[in-house]
């Protein structure tokens, strides 16, 4: 039997009030509020969050046998964006880490690549439009990884499912646009419905099920007026009907559907069945039967207790600041440099995993040196990775004058549980609530962009309140 | 250890200072022609006598023809050095060795800076190609760590704390007030100090060195030939360099209330000049006050106070133009800026004057065992910093 042994969402710390939209532009907006990738933050790096976190409740020593991504906001063409997740978490070079990117519809192939070969599925989406837009107001930013494998550790496995292909123009962007465009709502509605129609009868029939027999029904999909009439097309009982979390987190696009997934699996029971249901571009139907296994499984983080932990008073100016629609004055410095490929490649053990290096006498050594501090000694050292380590801030500072798309840098001295100091930036902090002695996670980051070039590297963020 | 330093074999004979500040009419080369004029003047020595240079400068050019095409230099030997900010007393220290070697009769060390044509605010450096993953953060928030850091250590509550970081500052513009060269001078109250706007962490702007351009300096000669040339000339007593394994920044023990690299030069220095209580010995000190934070535990590393005493010794005024040991007489970095290749030089310019009794208005008393002068340097950050100590004195012996 193969099926889901893992999975997590991964939810910024940021969301923003629709009525912050409202009270600045008089229209737009509306209740609740939805989620926001911070300004360090794009699909790669929420991506790795994610997977981290999915491996972090999985079977032990569980590598996957390939990384596939999906996101509608590639963070790079032409280059894999899969192979920095693949850097961070550490793996081999011989799993293979692909894109499947664009389309919100990519997250269907990316988890169909995982679970054929037994991989890590990640769906990492950045959603936003035209200030005022509802696109802006109902969008939503997120990351979810599943990790695909065999036998008692199943979770979820596939008991049948069906797909409805169409060729239509509902919704389009042209690469580089940094709002998509959608075509009259009733007439997606038109094209959608037939297809879901369609989609659910094949799914249910190829599974011998009833409409009835859903115990979850996980209904995603970009066009809100056509997903909330494919409800009653499915015909399930009400109250299979799962929380999309738009008042929450708003709608992540290609992580929409799987983020719901997880957080009913947050839930589930042995011996249930969900179906997911995907409006776009065509309607995929997956039916998935949860395992006795289910019951003793632990997120490392529940979806809605990282609702709980983020906050929701961002100001409106930052969110178009950090998704690039208010240009701001610069601090009189200049700007960081590109990083430069060949010592990247050289260090991207450290770079992209964080790993440094432990001397005989155990001082652990932050970056990698080859060089003991204590003993002189060269090159006896074991790697020793830190991503995963909790750390005290040793002392920090506010700094006004570095150049940040979001100043004030905080900078702080940390010192890792087991050994190893490390100067690096905080995010996801209030400057004013820091102090010594806090405790401190690592977390990617895309720390700036220059000439194109991502710099991605880690940073600590205060402990995110555990569940 | 075996750092036998030079004591007494090398003496400055000359020395020049521009003004420090915004000299946006002039370019390095001027001011490199400015301050080596002088320095030449100063010691009735023509160029054409200076057997070889060593230029410090850290980004206003490259190697020796950054003084040898200004200067229209004869062929003559011209090192360009870099060691961060401590990159004009390294300029002085390796002419003073070339000296000592018998290499050369005469060495000219000189070392200039025009910060003010970056356009930016504070020190920029450009760094090597690299893999983008060390921090951004910027020199006033690496020396702001010490200012928390101080005051847990020591039980000193933040006002305190305020207060001691402010009269510091307020100290060396008044003496700076004093100073024709220094780039600000008027005395700044200590209400607009406490008050300025926020930099990083406690620090607001007068705690923080300013940014301008100068040049500096210094014609050195055998100790023995010195009364060719003047007859107050300043012998070189100690001078001690370290570079530290940038420990601070990887190894928890650290705690960001002390400079080793200051400690470990110091104590080369006084071991070479042969000093054993600093503050009754010295006249004066010349110390990078960078920040207002860095003073502050410069005075406890110096030997100048004890430790977890330096806080106390700012507010009695113990380091005051009138105080038991004058630090910072002519205004320090606070009053000149930093024009990195330049400060070093600039420090010594200040004993030059002192100890001849030519300092004016912010002369200190230069008598008894209090004949010598000490000029600190250092580059770099907290736990990961370069040292410089020089001691000079006007006695041999």
């Amino acid at each position: 039997m193969r099926g889901i042994v893992s999975y997590s969402a991964y939810l910024p710390y940021r969301r923003l009030q629709r009525s912050a939209i409202t009270a600045a532009l008089g229209q737009g907006g509306g209740r609740g509020a939805r989620s926001v990738a911070s300004y360090d933050e794009d699909t790669t790096s929420m991506g790795v969050e994610a997977a981290r976190l999915a491996l972090a409740a999985a079977p032990d020593g569980a590598v996957p046998g390939l990384v596939s991504f999906a996101t509608t906001e590639p963070a790079y063409l032409d280059k894999t964006n899969a192979n920095a997740l693949h850097a961070a978490l550490g793996l081999p070079a011989h799993v293979g880490a692909y894109d499947v990117v664009g389309s919100v519809r990519s997250n269907v192939a990316a988890c169909l690549l995982a679970e054929a070969h037994d991989g890590l599925a990640v769906v990492s989406d950045i959603r936003t439009g035209l200030p005022g837009g509802g696109d802006e107001a109902n969008g939503g930013d997120a990351a979810v990884a599943l990790l695909y494998g065999e036998g008692d550790a199943v979770l979820a496995h596939g008991i049948g499912g069906a797909t409805a292909t169409a060729e239509f123009v509902d919704r389009w962007r042209t690469p580089g646009d940094a709002a998509s465009r959608q075509w009259e709502e009733r007439f997606g509605e038109h094209a959608y419905l037939p297809l879901v129609e369609a989609a659910v009868t094949d799914a249910l029939k190829s599974a011998g099920l009833t409409a009835g027999e859903l115990d979850h029904v996980v209904l995603a999909g970009l066009h809100s007026r056509a997903v909330k009439a494919a409800a009653k097309v499915v015909g399930a009982r009400p109250e299979a009907l799962a929380d999309d979390l738009s008042a929450q987190v708003g709608n992540p696009g290609a992580a929409q559907a799987l983020l719901v997934l997880a957080d009913v699996l947050d839930r589930a029971q042995p011996d249930q069945v969900i179906a997911v249901v995907q409006l776009a571009d065509g309607c995929d139907v997956w039916l998935l039967r949860t395992t006795d296994a289910i019951a003793s499984y632990r997120p490392a983080v529940s979806v809605r207790d990282q609702i709980a932990a983020t906050r929701d008073d961002l100001t409106y100016a930052s969110f178009l600041t950090w998704r690039g629609f208010l240009r701001r004055e610069p601090p009189r410095r200049p700007e960081p440099e590109r990083p430069a490929a060949p010592p990247s490649l050289r260090s991207t053990a450290w770079k992209y995993g964080l790993i440094g290096s432990r001397d005989e006498a155990g001082f652990v050594h932050l970056p990698p040196a080859r060089v003991s501090m204590a003993s002189g000694d060269i090159d006896h050292m074991t790697p020793v990775r830190m991503a995963d380590t909790k750390a005290t801030i040793a002392t920090f500072s506010i700094d006004r004058l570095a150049y940040s798309l979001s100043p004030p840098v905080v900078a702080a001295v940390i010192d890792f549980d087991g050994g190893g100091r490390f100067q690096c930036e905080l995010t996801d902090v209030d400057p004013a609530s820091v102090a010594i002695g806090d405790r401190v996670e690592m977390t990617f980051r895309r720390l700036y962009t220059t000439d194109g070039v991502h710099n991605y590297f880690w940073k600590a963020r205060p402990l995110r309140s555990a569940p | 250890m075996s750092s036998h330093g030079i004591r007494d074999q090398v003496a400055i004979v000359g020395m020049g200072c521009t003004p420090f500040g915004e000299h946006w009419d002039k370019s390095a080369d001027d001011l490199l022609i400015e301050s080596s004029s002088a320095a030449l003047a100063s010691a009735g020595v023509p160029l054409d006598d200076v057997d070889a240079f060593w230029l410090g400068t850290m980004g206003s050019g490259l190697s020796g023809l950054t003084l040898s095409r200004p200067l229209k230099i004869d062929y003559k030997p011209v090192t360009r050095v870099e060691n961060f900010c401590a990159t004009g007393s390294e300029a002085f220290r390796n002419a003073c060795y070339a000296v000592a070697s018998g290499a050369y009769d005469t060495a000219m060390a000189i070392g200039v800076e025009k910060l003010k044509d970056s356009g930016y605010s504070g020190l920029v450096v450009a760094a090597p190609a690299n893999d983008g993953t060390s921090v951004t953060i910027t020199a006033p928030a690496s020396f702001s760590f010490l200012a928390p850091a101080y005051a847990k250590k020591y039980g000193v509550d933040e006002a305190e704390m305020k207060d001691v970081l402010t009269r510091i500052a307020w100290k060396n513009h008044r003496n700076g007030a004093l100073n024709p060269r220094a780039q600000f001078r008027k005395e700044v109250p200590k209400e607009t100090i406490a008050c300025s706007p926020l930099v990083a962490g406690p620090l607001g702007i007068f705690d923080c060195s300013g940014v301008s351009d100068g040049s500096a300096a210094a014609i050195v000669v055998r100790a023995e030939d010195a009364h060719k040339y003047t007859d107050t000339p300043l012998f070189v007593k100690a001078l001690s360099f370290v570079a530290g394994p940038a420990a601070g920044p990887i190894d928890p023990s650290y705690d960001y209330t002390s400079f080793v690299e200051v400690v470990r030069s110091a104590q080369d220095a006084y071991r070479q000049a042969g000093i054993t209580d600093p503050r009754a010995e010295l006249a004066m000190a010349e110390v990078h006050d960078c920040f207002t934070p860095t003073e502050l535990v410069l005075m406890e590393d110096l030997g100048f106070a004890e430790r977890g005493m330096g806080w106390k010794e700012v507010l009695a005024g113990t380091f005051d133009l009138d105080g038991e040991l004058p630090v910072n007489p002519d205004g320090g970095l606070k009053s000149f800026g930093h024009p990195i290749g330049a400060s070093g030089l600039r420090m010594l310019f200040e004993a030059w004057l002192q100890l001849r009794g030519e300092a004016g208005p912010r002369q200190v008393k230069v008598e008894g065992r209090k004949n010598r002068a000490l000029t600190h340097n250092l580059g770099g950050a907290p736990g990961a910093c370069v040292s410089f100590v020089s001691v000079v004195g006007r006695e041999l012996g």
